[in-house]
């Protein structure tokens, strides 16, 4: 990637400890997170990328406190944001912090701007309601971010409703409303799954510009290992509440080592495959959380697996500096 | 706007056209009757045939029933509803002095019910489960279940055994004195309001907790705005768009209810003037009260449309 | 059209769009589920089965039956003899109210009844083969529903005079004509599913579109209405009955009971005024909590809102 964002060298912005978050469904419980932790740096764009279900968005909600509870629970676990513990911290205090530290953009843009409020009006919340700007600069400061994120006519769509906007512009919106108070860490979860295939490149890049603009950090939430290839710096592999792998985009992209990430890329079209080769899919369906598989989640569908990996569960383990797996099995030597 | 609200007129003359064809149809059904009791009643002292036929064509009987109607439609139109059968007094004055109390009735009904309900509802939404939804929702049950003219009843007999105490049903007019006035209508409009929040206050729990589970209600959270601002800002005004469809529609259930309220508390309403026309066949006051209901009712239900239409984008007035 | 073809191309549609056993399932297994899943559906159901039980051996319960005068026991407070005491003129309140039960499940079932038919076939006619006469039928239900309740069957009871069998076709006419609505937009939904037009294309005639289609997916509405129907009618009457327009004394009707004719005793023996108060708000409960759970295991469609809501909601008022 253009920039060395991989450098241990940078601060750490984010760092997630054993994160661990259940929910209570049927009277059992759904570890949807479960001891998952990583860590994000400044100015780097981390992606989580796992099917839906993987407890990717969950992680993301976790961070921020927004888990509906009941049923949902962070059981354990610490979120250290700029070395404050956001699980320790009160209602008020994560209040403060949401939108204007950690702002969070969701994957449904038809649905996540309320239809009865103006645009405008949603836009200036988090700047009023954090104090960002002086309430006089308000409207010059939506107009500002309207431009930033290349809404056409921003004058007249601030007196717009969402339902008069298409997809890709409400997204747009979304976008504008997530960096309204420049915060360090922008939260982006499947920025781009609703839209149409032409407009996703563009969300994509523009959110990757202004968040190195502005020097943040991201954290891009995907079931698309093509869309993390080109803009994230490190990537994490999720799969049934934990993270399975994590490198440098290089490592996970050129050398993948966990089967479900290889099971990822062959799922996916290439222009270096070869022609005439196929996409062979995963098999079988991800496993049920409430009543997961003894030993690693992954190997009913995997065809590498072993005989320790019904019954043991692999950690996660460092391979190279920039590369750590959670799986028994050598897959380069089998593959 | 106003252009918004002509059409909205507009387009309900022909709802009210078929309203009067009700009307008058309903209460035309048996036309015999009125004049018998006329004539048994009035100094007519035979039953002459004679006699028949004059009243007959005094009461503008004689000619067809189309006829009929274009001719009370024609005047009906122009504000003329005909005259008391007994009285000999127009029924629009009997009506005008009627309607206020009915009206400062029902409203004052309807605001009661609204200042319980929606708290209560919105209350019992974002604190689902707690002792204080469960009491709000064991409220809202009961009071659907008890009907206001028992409530009504027990209201006049109880207190009257136990302390001696009567409500006032002395009515002091509103402009004379509003304190007296409205002490009068108080425990009335209580009583009316209480079946009528309960329906409100259901309805505003399960479509605040509706709207809360929705994306842009996660986003209001996101942006770290206060509970309160999401609440009363992003998610009261989603959820009141069916809730004020349930006021219109509770509207005429209203009405109802204030006929039966004004004949427990002795309240000189439109309900008592109408059931007094019972009792007498008045059928120029019958049908009169019948149309102006409906009428008030048709009213309603266009403020409501403009409410509607004020709180859902979607719903263009200029369009 | 040919009936040798077409049994079986109705058979071969593949989806058959209602499965007979969830809508009308076995009466013990469907209890077992609303004990399970609703228990206040529950206790409605068996508030509902002991008002059935009531009425029909009411004359076994109290053999005395409803009119027994006996002026010694005048106003007699609850007690060993007389449960719930007696009236003005002797007469056993437990008895009045047990054969009131009576008259209550009747006045029920046949105006619901009723009303439920003429819904269906409203309802039918009108969503099945909209067009013009659809038009019509929607303008005048419109103009009907302008029109507060109350005051259409004051005014109806004004024209037909009181009694059982004329509050049942008045009570009937009005909910028949109100609920015509929902069975509307439920053929309305039911019509636009494939199946529906396979079998047209078929050439299967209207009747047996109607008959095989669409009645088992208006069915779970209409069972839905008709519980709800019968807690509205029991109000309504009782409503009617306590300000004299409804069944005519001596019948114990428990609206009666309450009239403002026999005030002046209840200051005097407060169990008059409670007892009958009390019957009407148990079975209206049970009817209310029945009818919830089943609409709810039913018909999740209708759900959170009242039917006429729906109604509205899908005739687009307001857009």
């Amino acid at each position: 990637m253009n920039m060395k964002a991989h450098d241990v060298t940078r601060r750490t912005l984010l760092d997630v400890r054993n994160l661990h978050t259940v929910f209570e469904k049927d009277g059992n419980e759904v570890h949807a997170v479960n001891q998952v932790s990583f860590d994000v740096k400044e100015g780097e764009i981390l992606a989580i990328v796992g099917e839906s279900g993987s407890g990717k968005s969950i992680t993301a909600m976790s961070l921020l406190r927004l888990i509906p509870s009941p049923p949902g629970r962070i059981i354990g676990g610490r979120v250290l944001f700029n070395d404050e513990d956001l699980l320790d911290l009160d209602d008020e205090q994560i209040r403060r912090l949401r939108g204007r530290d950690i702002a969070m953009i969701f994957q449904e843009p038809m649905t996540s701007l309320n239809p009865s409020l103006r645009i405008g009006r949603q836009l200036a919340e988090p700047l009023l309601v954090h104090g960002s700007v002086p309430k006089d600069q308000v409207r010059e400061r939506c107009l500002e971010l309207l431009r930033q994120v290349r809404l056409g006519d921003p004058e007249k769509r601030l007196d717009a409703y969402p339902h008069e906007l298409s997809g890709g512009m409400r997204q747009r919106v979304m976008i504008a409303m997530g960096l309204a108070c420049l915060p360090k860490l922008l939260i982006a979860d499947e920025p781009t799954t609703a839209l149409d295939v032409t407009v996703q490149a563009q969300i994509l890049e523009l959110l990757r510009d202004l968040v190195r603009a502005n020097n943040s950090s991201m954290m891009l939430i995907t079931h698309d290992l093509g869309v993390v290839a080109r803009y994230a710096d490190r990537i994490n592999v999720m799969y049934a509440g934990r993270i399975v792998e994590r490198g440098t985009a290089e490592e996970i992209f050129h050398h993948p080592k966990h089967p479900y990430t290889l099971g990822l890329m062959e799922s996916m079209p290439r222009l270096d495959q070869a022609p005439g080769s196929r996409l062979t899919p995963i098999p079988g369906q991800p496993p049920d959380l409430s009543d997961p598989p003894p030993g690693c989640p992954f190997h009913p569908r995997c065809r590498f697996a072993e005989a320790r990996c019904r019954s043991e569960r692999p950690p996660l383990e460092q391979l190279t500096e920039h590369h750590w797996k959670a799986c028994w099995v050598d897959t380069d030597a089998k593959r | 706007m106003g252009a918004y609200i002509l059409r909205r007129l507009l387009a309900l003359i022909p709802t009210l056209l078929i309203a009067s064809v009700i009307v008058f149809g309903v209460v035309r059904l048996v036309p015999g009757d009125v004049l018998d009791l006329m004539l048994s009643e009035n100094a007519y002292s035979s039953n002459a045939p004679e006699d028949r036929a004059q009243l007959e064509k005094a009461l503008g009987m004689d000619k067809p029933l189309h006829m009929q109607y274009l001719h009370w439609i024609g005047n009906a139109a122009r504000g003329d509803l005909g005259e008391s059968l007994w009285r000999n007094t127009p029924v629009t004055e009997e009506i005008g002095a009627r309607l206020g109390v009915t009206l400062e009735l029902g409203i004052l009904a309807l605001l009661i019910a609204l200042v319980i309900a929606l708290p209560v509802g919105i209350f019992s939404a974002i604190r689902q489960e707690t002792l204080g939804d469960n009491l709000g929702r064991s409220f809202s049950i009961l009071a659907l279940s008890v009907p206001n003219f028992w409530l009504g009843t027990l209201v006049v007999i109880l207190p009257a055994l136990w302390w001696g105490w009567a409500p006032p049903n002395k009515l002091t007019p509103f402009f004379e004195d509003p304190i007296e006035n409205l002490k009068t209508f108080l425990v009335p409009s209580l009583i009316l309001g209480t079946s009528l929040s309960a329906v409100i206050m259901r309805m505003t729990r399960t479509m605040m907790l509706e709207v809360l589970r929705q994306d842009y209600i996660r986003t209001a959270w996101a942006k770290g705005l206060r509970e309160r601002r999401v609440v009363l800002v992003h998610a009261v005004k989603n959820a009141m768009i069916p809730v004020i469809t349930l006021v219109g529609i509770l509207v005429p259930i209203l009405f109802g209810g204030t006929v039966i309220i004004e004949q427990i508390f002795r309240l000189p309403g439109l309900g008592q003037l109408l059931l007094e026309a019972v009792s007498t066949r008045d059928y120029p006051i019958i049908t009169g009260v019948f149309l102006v209901t409906g009428v008030v009712v048709m009213l309603v239900n266009l403020i409501v449309d403009l409410c509607y239409g004020y709180l859902d984008p979607k719903v263009r007035f200029d369009r | 059209m040919n009936a040798s073809v077409e049994p079986t191309a109705v058979t071969a549609t593949p989806a058959r769009p209602v499965k007979r056993r969830k809508s009308l399932p076995k009466p013990v297994a469907f209890f077992a589920r609303l004990c399970r899943e609703r228990p206040l559906g529950a206790v409605g159901a068996l508030i509902c089965l002991v008002l059935l039980f009531t009425g029909v051996f009411a004359d076994l319960i109290a053999p005395q039956g409803y009119n027994a005068i006996n002026p010694i026991d005048r106003l007699q407070p609850p007690s060993a003899e007389y449960w719930f005491g007696t009236d003005q003129l002797g007469r056993d309140i437990f008895a009045r109210i047990v054969h009131g039960a009576r008259l209550s499940v009747i006045v029920a079932f046949a105006a619901t009844t009723l009303s439920i038919v003429l819904s269906a076939l409203l309802g039918i006619v009108s969503g099945y083969f909209g067009g013009r006469l659809d038009m019509l039928i929607q303008r005048i239900v419109d103009g009907w529903m302008c029109f507060p309740d109350l005051i259409l069957l004051i005014v109806a009871v004004a024209v037909l005079g009181p009694g059982t069998w004329q509050i049942i076709v008045i009570l009937g006419l009005l909910f028949g004509i109100a609920g015509s609505r929902i069975v509307r937009g439920a053929v309305l939904s039911a019509k636009q599913n494939v199946y529906v037009h396979a079998a047209q294309s078929m050439g299967a005639s209207s009747t047996r579109i109607l008959w095989h289609h669409i009645l088992p997916n208006v069915m779970a509405p209409l069972i839905v209405l008709y519980t709800t129907r019968l807690a509205a009618v029991i109000l309504a009457e009782s409503g009617l009955s306590f300000l004299g327009l409804g069944i005519p004394p001596p019948s114990p009707s428990w609206g009666g009971m309450l009239s403002l004719d026999g005030r002046s005793y209840m200051f005097q023996a407060p169990w008059l005024a409670i007892i009958p108060g009390i019957a009407l708000t148990v079975v209206v409960f049970g009817i209310n909590m029945f009818g919830d759970a089943l609409r709810d295991m039913l018909d999740p469609r209708m759900r959170g809102g009242t039917g006429r809501y729906m109604a509205r909601v899908k005739r687009g008022t307001g857009v």
